[in-house]
């Protein structure tokens, strides 16, 4: 069985993102990028299936600019097997990403699209849930826990109020939540290897799905931030304050 | 064209975040149905018929809904969308799992966590883990909302709205509910409580966490935690705040052993009153915290309970 890992490239999680100078967009000129963290979960997960003998091949594809290839090599080296960079200039909303990798999937054939649950730049939580409307496949967000059994995979769901489990039948969508697992490092020799393997491209165009924009981004700015308080000399200051000035207890 | 609210509801009770969801609804200027999917949900449709600004409540009630598996709701969401000019739900990772699928099925983008609306196509929502705000139109006929609930006040009660019944689809498409964990809690829930009390990593242990039990209990507070503190298995997950946790926005925000990082924040500066307690001065969490004490939580919290 085939599993397919989609995976972004985004600013780092440590970069403090600023807009851009005309303020509609988020400044990443010169800034650390990576793979989506959830994206790189996901992908662990895969590996570790593969491993244990539970899939046969891992394909990992990103919609995205050429310097998006740094990730997939990055996605080569901890032990995907194939890679697919489907190019275009463009920054594709949620349901357009969705429509491509439906059409990635109709060709492929996997029995798992393993997704990250949400990319972290624009926290969307989205393209995971709208790949399994477009297939009319099961879905099962937020994993925490995947174990696969035959044709069915059964899925641990982190939500609000705990802990769900499903049963999905193959093929299926599932989600990856952090903790799912913890990515491994890539080995130097892999790395090396990796850079060797070939990247499988195309162009978003020649791909001619309709794709139209929905929605327009006006502006980005950052927040006015909370002021910085004051720090208290007790506990009974603190009291004082927030019984007498704030009146938030009693 | 009018507003179609997906109604969350567990155990035969509506949400508390869907009084808000309404107050959201109500600024966009279009009347406003629910939905509520269920098997056996009478009173859940009794009570979202009461949530003041709700015109029409359709009730789909059904043993295909029990489990609330995204599979058939979503269906069933997107064959009604078609009457609708906005279709919404909270942010919640019900809302999260059910609607981007209806949304894609109706062929429609989704604009996730709204926390304004600025005018019936224009709206706010954070990005970056909060760090940016963007503003986005939408020129789609059908506009779906996730919405942040905790951005809006929530709406008071009406007389009820008329309530009908709609015809049950959808199918699970191969997906069955197996079992669910559930921690029970004496405390309040943590969306909806005054005042949360959460521990990070500082606390060191799962014995030491609860610590916290003593302070909160003192204030009714909910107990939360970061991330730091789940992943070390002190408490379970749906404790966690921040990013890719639950958005909190109480009166009172106690942060204990907690160092402020940017995805915690995400979950957090929406609180009134931040107080942090810190042994390094240095801790980013001071930035953002109005009141600040310096020092061994392990003295600075039996201390707090005691004198409380
Ligand atoms: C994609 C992504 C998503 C994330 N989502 C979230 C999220 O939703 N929520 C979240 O919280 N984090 C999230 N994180 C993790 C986040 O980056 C931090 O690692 C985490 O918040 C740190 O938790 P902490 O503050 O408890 O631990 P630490 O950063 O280790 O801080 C512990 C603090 O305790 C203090 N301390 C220690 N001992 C004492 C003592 N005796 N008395 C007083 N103070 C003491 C220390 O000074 C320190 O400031 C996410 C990270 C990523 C990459
Ligand atoms: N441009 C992209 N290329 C490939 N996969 C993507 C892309 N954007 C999002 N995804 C996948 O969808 C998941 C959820 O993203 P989102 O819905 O945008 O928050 C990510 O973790 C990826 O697995």
């Amino acid at each position: 069985m085939k599993i397919v890992v989609p995976i972004k490239r985004v600013i780092d999680h440590n970069v403090r993102v600023r807009p851009t100078a005309d303020g509609t967009g988020v400044d990443s000129t010169s800034v650390k990028m990576a793979i989506n963290p959830f994206c790189e979960i996901a992908l662990e997960e895969a590996v570790r299936l593969k491993e244990r003998g539970l899939a046969s091949e891992v394909l990992v594809v990103t919609i995205g600019t050429a310097a998006a290839q740094e990730q997939l090599r990055g996605a080569l080296a901890v032990g995907a097997d194939r890679a697919l960079l489907i190019e275009t200039e463009r920054a594709l909303e949620p349901l357009a990403v969705a429509r491509t990798l439906t059409r990635v999937v109709e060709e492929e054939r996997p029995g798992l699209a393993l997704l990250g649950k949400q990319a972290i730049d624009s926290d969307d939580n989205q393209v995971g849930q709208m790949l399994a409307a477009l297939l009319g496949w099961p879905q099962a967000t937020f994993a925490s826990a995947v174990e696969l059994e035959g044709e069915k995979a059964r899925v641990t769901r982190e939500v609000d109020g705990g802990m769900v489990t499903l049963e999905l039948a193959l093929p299926a969508v599932v989600t990856a939540d952090l903790r799912l697992n913890e990515p491994r490092y890539a080995r130097l020799p892999d790395i090396m290897k990796a850079k060797k393997k070939p990247i499988e491209r195309r162009t978003l165009e020649e791909m001619a799905l309709d794709l139209p924009a929905q929605t327009e981004v006006l502006a980005v700015e950052t927040p006015t931030p909370r002021q910085r308080g004051v720090i208290l000399d007790s506990v009974d200051a603190l009291i004082d304050k927030l019984r007498n000035v704030e009146k938030v207890i009693r | 064209m009018s507003s179609l609210i997906l109604i969350e509801h567990h155990d035969g009770r509506i949400s508390p975040a869907c009084a808000r969801v309404v107050a959201a609804a109500r600024k966009l200027g279009a009347p406003i149905e629910a939905l509520v999917a269920g098997y056996r949900v009478e009173e859940v449709a009794a009570q979202a018929a009461r949530l003041d600004g709700v015109s029409r409540v359709l009730v789909a009630d059904d043993a295909r809904y029990a489990d609330q598996l995204a599979e058939p709701l979503a269906t069933l969401l997107a064959a009604h969308a078609k009457r609708y000019g906005y279709l919404l739900a909270a942010a919640s990772t019900f809302g999260k799992d059910v609607l981007p699928r209806a949304a894609a099925l109706a062929g429609v983008g989704q604009i996730s966590e709204v926390i304004e609306v600025v005018d019936p196509a224009t709206f706010k929502r954070p990005i970056h883990a909060g760090a940016l705000v963007a503003t986005v139109r939408s020129d789609a006929p059908l506009k779906v909302l996730s919405i942040r609930a905790t951005a809006f006040e929530s709406v008071g009660e009406q007389a009820p709205a008329p309530i009908e019944t709609v015809e049950a689809q959808g199918e699970a498409l191969g997906a069955r509910f197996v079992e669910s964990h559930r921690e029970a809690s004496e405390r309040p829930e943590l969306t909806a409580a005054r005042v949360v009390v959460s521990g990070g990593r500082g606390l060191g242990s799962k014995q030491n966490f609860s610590l916290l039990e003593g302070v909160a209990g003192k204030l009714d507070a909910a107990i939360g935690a970061s991330r730091a503190a789940v992943d070390a298995g002190y408490v379970s997950n749906e404790l966690q705040v921040g990013q890719t946790g639950k958005i909190v926005a109480p009166d009172l925000y106690i942060a204990v052993g907690i160092s402020g990082a940017m995805q915690h924040l995400a979950g957090m500066q929406g609180a009134k009153v931040i107080v942090a307690i810190n042994r390094d001065e240095e801790a980013p969490i001071f930035q953002v915290a109005d009141y600040g004490l310096v020092g061994d939580l392990f003295e600075l919290l039996p201390e707090l309970e005691r004198k409380l």
